[in-house]
């Protein structure tokens, strides 16, 4: 299982408190990740990615084990220590105001 | 005994008041979705008790939720809006092209008759409905490609479509508006549109009577006379009474002609109410007096109503979306403001009071009455 934290405004989607626990089939990347996060919580579809171009909204960062993966392929692995729930995978909206 | 419930939509969430028929005591429960901004909240006139709210977030972009209960419980409809086909070019604000973009729903209608459709105005303009209680969306592509679409200009707020009117006689007929395009009509339950805009005039347009360019802020209409329209313009409020083929101006001894609000007494489809603003360069009331105005002649003759209104040092905004009235047998006069209070008046206008008064900047006010 992998774990999940979500910005505080999407975890009214999925009554949940700051982290989710999300099983990969298959091949742990940043897309099945988060393919698999959004089909056990339709609502979020649209929130983090496009709903088509499955392109990371402009204000989002995907970050990993003290990492910015925003900028990495989709399809590139995951880092292990997020594979074995040891790190979360941390879905961030980007810091603005003043 | 009667009821009444306030939907408010505010930049950091959304907030349900209600009330008996007095007026007088007020419960609030909210905020519901902190954090987001909620642009618009609605009542099906079929079931009151199904609700529906647009969700916006810079961030996390659109979500709509969904109530069945009055609002005490929500949950996530459907958040996929999609242009049919290609959707093509706007025009930018340097003149250029743009492709047209969404980006959130300003304004939610629910069909007069049925619970699960629902009209969304959206931003880039377009028309969306569901038919299936908001899991599903689609455009209504005819307005987008009346023929004018590629003239069409967002205002400083962006190219929204925030109004619109479904006519109670005529099912086949809806009144939208959008800024800076104008205003528009269709007789055949949404295929063909055309525009509505003769006897508007715009000084800030190259052509000022032009058919498209003017920034309608809001179009109001009285239930009994939908062929009467009447349009807090960016500048001038009109009137029309043959379903917008022609408007004529009813701004009359107003203060100033500024404003985004326009809303017709429930019961007399002559008296009409703005919250005149001093211009469009400082969006807040003249001389710090917060007044709206009340015509009981369709307009032209207008009358300020300010008791128990701030009469010094105001100078919040009211948004277009954001007056509503009641149906209860004396009418009751409601509107939010920037600076996060909600106003009713429980007697026409005469006298005001706030029902709360330090929400987040409003940007939207409903009220339902309930039996």
């Amino acid at each position: 299982m992998i774990r999940v934290v979500l910005p505080y405004h999407l975890r009214v989607h999925v009554q949940s408190e700051r982290e989710v626990m999300i099983e990969v089939t298959g091949p742990a990347t940043q897309r099945s990740l988060l393919d698999a996060l959004e089909a056990r919580f339709p609502p979020l579809r649209g929130t983090i990615r496009d709903h088509d171009t499955k392109k990371r909204r402009p204000l989002l960062r995907f970050l990993a084990c003290g990492e910015d993966l925003s900028h990495q392929s989709p399809d590139a692995p995951l880092p292990e220590a997020v594979v074995k729930g040891a790190e979360p995978y941390v879905i961030l909206g980007a810091i603005a105001g003043g | 005994m009667s009821e009444v419930r306030v939907l408010v939509g505010t930049k950091k969430g959304a907030f349900v008041l209600n009330s008996d028929a007095k007026r007088q005591k007020w419960d609030v429960s909210g905020p519901f979705f902190g954090g987001w901004e909620i642009y618009h909240l609605k009542g099906s006139p079929a079931d009151p008790n199904r609700l529906y709210a647009s969700q916006s977030s810079g961030w996390f972009g659109q979500q709509i939720q969904r109530s069945n209960d009055g609002g005490k419980t929500w949950a996530p409809a459907g958040n996929k809006f999609t242009y049919e086909g290609v959707p093509g070019t706007h025009q930018w604000y340097d003149g250029t092209p743009h492709p047209w973009e969404f980006k959130r729903v300003w304004h939610l209608e629910p069909s007069l008759t049925d619970p699960d459709t629902v009209y969304a105005g959206a931003e880039d303009a377009a028309l969306f409905r569901t038919s299936d209680g908001g899991q599903t969306w689609q455009e209504l592509p005819g307005l987008r490609e009346q023929g004018t679409g590629p003239k069409w200009t967002p205002g400083a707020g962006g190219m929204c479509l925030h109004t619109i009117l479904l006519d109670p006689k005529n099912p086949d007929r809806i009144f939208i508006a959008i800024s800076a395009a104008g205003a528009f009509r269709t007789d055949d339950g949404g295929k063909t549109w055309r525009t509505i805009t003769r006897g508007l005039k715009s000084e800030f347009l190259p052509d000022p009577t032009a058919e498209i360019g003017h920034c309608v802020h809001r179009i109001a209409m009285h239930p009994s006379r939908p062929n009467t329209l009447f349009m807090q313009k960016h500048w001038d409020v009109m009137r029309s009474d043959d379903a917008g083929e022609g408007w004529h101006e009813v701004s009359g001894n107003l203060p100033t002609d500024f404003g985004f609000v326009i809303d017709v007494h429930a019961h007399e489809p002559e008296t009409v109410y703005v919250v005149p603003i001093k211009s469009d360069s400082e969006h807040y009331p003249p001389d710090g007096k917060l007044r709206v105005y009340r015509s009981r002649s369709g307009g032209n003759h207008w009358e300020p109503l300010t008791e128990g209104l701030p009469q010094t040092n105001c100078y919040v905004n009211v948004l277009r979306d954001a007056m509503a009235v009641d149906s209860l047998d004396e009418c009751g006069i409601y509107f939010g403001t920037t600076g996060g209070q909600v106003y009713a008046s429980p007697d026409a206008g005469d006298h005001w009071s706030p029902i709360v008064r330090d929400l987040p900047a409003v940007l939207s006010v409903e009220v339902q009455s309930l039996q």
